[in-house]
């Protein structure tokens, strides 16, 4: 079992390395996947493991996106002037300036969103259930709404991001130098989540989910645990904000930073088609539908949110269990259960 | 203080009336939401989506020639099938489910609703004319228009109408006592999944009503529904369930705060508002009930 898992993590490791050569008319849209999946698996540290339903991730998404760019260009021009009238048509980022400015910019994107998860958190994880989903909601929106009046960061209108600077290399560098930072992210997001879920920290999200009170009972500080969990996902979909940004080009508070008509569902989404409280589950869920997005997507002609709309009312309602949930009851010997088949007639029997 | 509503103390007034106008309106949508959280156990994010469609209903009649205030009757009972078929298609898998996956359901129908909407009915802003006029008051410093006033009355009447028929009528009954214990109601004989059905049906009847006089006091686009879901969970939570002057009043409540936060912060934070202000209560709740180590759940 071990020798297995590591064949298949060599080889995932070579594909995703080779991958922009692979496939390089796909690199952006490669790149758009494996954001997907970090933005997956970080939501289902909340959705899955902890049982804390979150339509609020998005919140940090934007903020790590707006507050990246807003550094990248601060940090050598005057924003303001920037956001007023397309600033990177009269002021250029040299090479240096660029690449200093976005390794600072991604520090924030990362940072900013963990504190603000971690001071929000004792407030809005004590919320249970249905309380705290739609509170999320009311969040991300609510920041979506309040981004879009702020003068500073280009209101209603957007701002641009940096351009990538001349002189050393083409839209093809571009893309493959975006594509290997987001590829080191989801591999750090992977390993950590991994690591985190083996030790107590997991077992004690485990026991949130089953039972809270009793978790409180048996003397664990669940609220720390909870708001430790939230600031996890908050520092990595921050940083996968700010990739988002520059690589998009553009930001705009509505459809691309606070957007939670489809990133904001995308990752509630992704996490259940691929089974929530697993590890795997969301890297399959999220690739199975990017993939199934990018490709199916064009057929649909304007009618792809009615299409969305559709699949969410058909997974939520027909495979709540998602492909890991699936396999699971197919084949639970190889998921480590051991099956009483006198038991399980019993129960059969029962019902 | 630079706000023009300190300098002008008659804009208070106007903010007023108009606010408690509106939040009648909301009270009313409020009222449906209450009724199916309390019945099903379900939060229907489609609310506002349901509303809004209403309220095409009534800018269709409009654009056909008719008055758009006979929305008010045609909207409810197009709107009462609407619902009932939505309960056969999808709400009667996920009444007993997990409460995240009717709220996640919901979420797919209103999306669903939302980009249908957009389709059949354009992206663009409309509103339907009434020519009711406008009311002058105080010195023609504050205007009321008249369709506002017509629609709060008419949500008077229909909420004081849905009233007596719950307490009076046989399905009036079978809802409450399904709402009291689902199992019990249905040992004693009643079809509680045709209860279901009929609940939701009611529920986007009132979303009718609300949506057709949305259309003649306000304006009409296909993706601002959600934040009249969020209006009436808000007014639900504050009051609590099953609290009628609750609902009114918190309703009302919720108006004058918006046309406040309007005046004061800008239209363009209107919707930022009503958002920030479900999170602070909520977190306030979350306080004010830990203290006596009780939950929200």
């Amino acid at each position: 079992m071990k020798k297995n898992n590591l064949i298949l993590y060599g080889v995932l490791l070579v594909l995703g390395l080779t991958a922009p050569f692979l496939f390089p008319a796909f690199k952006v849209q490669i790149s758009f996947m494996l954001i997907l999946i970090i933005l997956a698996m970080t939501w289902d540290v909340q959705g899955g493991q902890m049982g804390y339903n979150s339509f609020g991730n998005i919140l940090f998404f934007g903020i790590g996106m707006y507050l990246c760019a807003s550094i990248q260009i601060g940090m050598f021009f005057p924003l303001a002037e920037w956001t007023e009238s397309g600033g990177e048509k009269t002021f250029l980022h040299t090479p240096t300036q660029y690449f200093q400015g976005l390794a600072v910019g991604l520090v924030f994107a990362a940072i900013v969103p963990a504190i603000v998860a971690a001071l929000i958190g004792y407030g809005i994880l004590g919320l249970r259930g249905h309380y705290f989903a739609i509170c999320t909601l009311g969040l991300g929106i609510a920041a979506g709404e309040i981004a879009g009046g702020i003068e500073l960061i280009g209101a209603g209108q957007g701002m641009t991001t940096p351009p990538w600077p001349k002189g050393i290399g083409d839209t093809e560098l571009r893309a493959e130098f975006f594509y290997y930072i987001c590829f080191a992210l989801l591999i750090a997001t992977f390993s950590f989540l991994n690591w985190a879920y083996k030790k107590r920290f997991g077992l004690v999200l485990n026991a949130i989910r089953d039972n809270e009170d009793k978790a409180e009972a048996m003397g664990i500080h669940t609220m720390r645990y909870k708001i430790v969990g939230w600031v996890v996902s908050a520092f990595f979909v921050g940083l996968a904000g700010g990739l988002v940004g520059n690589i998009v080009g553009y930001i705009e508070p509505i459809e691309v930073a606070f957007d939670g008509r489809e990133m904001g569902v995308f990752m509630v989404l992704m996490a259940i088609l691929g089974g929530k409280g697993t590890l795997w589950g969301p890297v399959i869920g999220a690739s199975a539908f990017h993939i199934f997005k990018e490709g199916f997507w064009t057929f649909f002609l304007g009618w792809q949110y009615v299409a969305l709309g559709f699949l969410i009312v058909v997974i939520v309602v027909f495979f709540p269990e998602g492909f890991m949930g699936w396999l699971r009851e197919k084949y639970p010997e190889r998921f480590g259960e051991v099956i009483d088949e006198a038991d399980r007639k019993a129960q059969v029997e029962l019902k | 203080m630079d706000y023009l509503i300190f300098k002008a103390p008659i804009l208070m007034v106007q903010a007023s009336m108009d606010g408690i106008l509106l939040g009648i309106l909301f009270a009313l949508i409020a009222y449906g939401m209450a009724l199916q959280w309390g019945v099903m156990n379900i939060i229907n994010i489609a609310q506002g989506d349901l509303v809004i469609m209403g309220g095409y209903i009534a800018y269709f009649m409009y654009v056909a020639g008719i008055h758009p205030a006979f929305g008010i009757i045609v909207s409810p009972i197009i709107m009462y099938f609407v619902g009932w078929g939505l309960y056969k298609l999808v709400i009667n898998k996920v009444v007993d489910r997990d409460l995240f996956i009717s709220i996640l359901a919901t979420f797919g129908i209103s999306i669903l609703m939302q980009q249908l909407m957009n389709f059949v009915f354009g992206a663009d802003v409309v509103v339907a004319q009434s020519n009711f006029g406008t009311t002058m008051l105080f010195d023609n410093s504050v205007t009321l228009p008249n369709s506002k006033i017509f629609s709060a009355i008419v949500s008077v009447v229909f909420a004081i109408f849905l009233i007596i028929y719950m307490k009076r009528s046989k399905l009036g009954r079978a809802i409450r006592a399904t709402a009291q214990n689902a199992r019990a109601a249905k040992i004693l004989g009643v079809d509680t999944e045709k209860v279901y059905a009929a609940t939701f049906g009611i529920n986007a009847a009132l979303c009718g009503v609300a949506g057709a006089l949305i259309a003649i006091t306000f304006t009409l686009h296909p993706y601002v529904g959600l934040p009249y879901t969020v209006r009436s969970f808000m007014i639900v939570i504050i009051a609590g369930l099953g609290n009628l002057p609750g609902v009114a009043l918190s309703g009302m409540g919720l108006g004058v705060f918006e046309e406040f936060a309007d005046y004061i912060l800008g239209t363009e934070f209107r919707i930022g508002a009503v958002f920030m202000l479900l999170v602070l209560i909520l977190v306030y709740r979350r306080f004010k009930l830990s203290r006596k180590r009780e939950y929200l759940k």
